[in-house]
């Protein structure tokens, strides 16, 4: 089942030319990591797959999609569960997996930077749509967020999910890449 | 989705400084005495209109926290992700704005009205007013709001946008509270009605043109 189809995608920002001719083809279990030099387009072309902006040319198919970047996204005057719950209804499950369990009753505007990134990608785990993109999802992370990180993500793509990662760092995992900008 | 965004903006709207148009609706009925004098029969006869012109201007207050914060910190972004129609996030500011100033502004023209000496009947006619004409400009509010979003120094730009377009409003009525006449009440809810139904699709492309 295909979950994410680009076909010969170019996008445009601010007159330029971003990228194009960019294809490729994200099936249930699948993953893939988009890489690059920075300002090469990475985070666009998450967002393009979000459809929060339009291609200049090509096509793109896409299912219902979660999207985590560098938007928390949380109201910062209620507590985190409060704030993520309006998301999803049911988070614990998440926020066990994220390890931010015991952050529940804390507010949004006391986190730590490492404790919101966490929390978004907590909202991802919890929304119920196959395609997971997540946007540098490694910054702020210490080694045990990353690592529960892979451990969602391989849970995830069990599941029968998909995973598209935009980063310039490496992520656990064997990650087919996609180099943009080579 | 949308009742529990209502929810969501109105908590926020009150949480924040909902009191702040109405504090400055009141100063304004409590300053107009002492710069136009103690004649009680001017007064009634122009309270009306200068409690307008201070509705429109506390409506300008809350604006750069409409719709400004919300596309920084990608809410609009996750609503649109999570199938809500931008025009129906539109539509549920638009509900929430108002919800956090009309129903405020109401009850605060009860002591404007006795601080400027307006008389039962004009008082019931400047209600009829502000309850016909608050939705018109809570639409407007939220629609310059999405345009001006993101921009530097958006309350200014926003002051310039909103005031013209609203000027209409205040013509028809300032008229209905003068006169009575149910021409100058036709057309001021015929203007409200207009900036309601246009603005959800003028927010939407706003929004929509801020995504970058």
């Amino acid at each position: 089942m295909t979950l994410l189809r680009f076909e010969d995608v170019s996008l445009h920002r601010g007159g330029r030319l971003l990228f194009e001719g960019v294809s490729f083809v994200l099936g249930a279990g699948e993953r893939l990591q988009v890489t690059g030099q920075n300002g090469v387009g990475k985070s666009s072309l998450i967002r393009l797959a979000a459809g929060l902006l339009r291609e200049a040319s090509g096509r793109i198919e896409r299912s219902p999609l979660a999207l985590a970047d560098d938007n928390v996204a949380v109201d910062r005057e209620l507590t985190l569960k409060q704030a993520l719950s309006f998301w999803d209804g049911s988070v614990g499950t998440a926020m066990e997996a994220l390890g931010i369990a015991c952050l529940a009753e804390v507010p949004v505007r006391l986190l730590s930077s490492g404790q919101l990134k966490r929390s978004t990608l907590a909202r991802v785990a919890a929304s119920d749509a196959k395609l997971w993109l997540l946007d540098e999802p490694l910054n702020a992370l210490d080694g045990d967020g990353a690592e529960r990180l892979s451990r969602i993500i391989d849970a995830h793509l069990t599941a029968g999910g998909a995973v598209l990662a935009a980063s310039h760092q490496a992520i656990a995992g064997e990650w087919p890449k996609l180099e943009l900008g080579a | 989705m949308i009742g529990a965004l209502i929810l969501r903006d109105l908590r926020r709207g009150l949480a924040g400084a909902a009191w702040l148009p109405v504090a400055f609706f009141l100063l304004v009925a409590t300053l107009v005495p002492f710069a136009v004098g103690p004649d009680a029969q001017l007064l009634a006869r122009m309270g009306p209109g200068a409690l307008w012109i201070a509705a429109l201007t506390a409506a300008l207050l809350p604006i750069e926290r409409l719709i400004e914060p919300d596309r920084a910190d990608g809410v609009l972004d996750q609503l649109a992700l999570h199938g809500v129609a931008d025009e129906t996030t539109a539509v549920a500011k638009i509900a929430a704005h108002w919800l956090s100033f009309g129903p405020l502004l109401f009850i605060a023209a009860f002591p404007a009205a006795v601080l400027l000496g307006i008389d039962p009947a004009a008082l019931k006619r400047l209600l009829l007013s502000i309850w016909i004409g608050t939705p018109g400009l809570a639409a407007l509010a939220v629609a310059v709001a999405a345009l001006t979003a993101g921009l530097p120094r958006a309350g200014s730009i926003a002051g310039l946008l909103l005031l013209p377009i609203a000027v209409p409003l205040l013509i028809f009525a300032a008229a209905f509270c003068g006169d009575g006449s149910n021409q100058a009440l036709a057309l001021e809810a015929a203007i409200s009605i207009l900036l309601l139904a246009g603005a959800p699709f003028v927010t939407a492309a706003a929004i929509r043109a801020a995504r970058t």
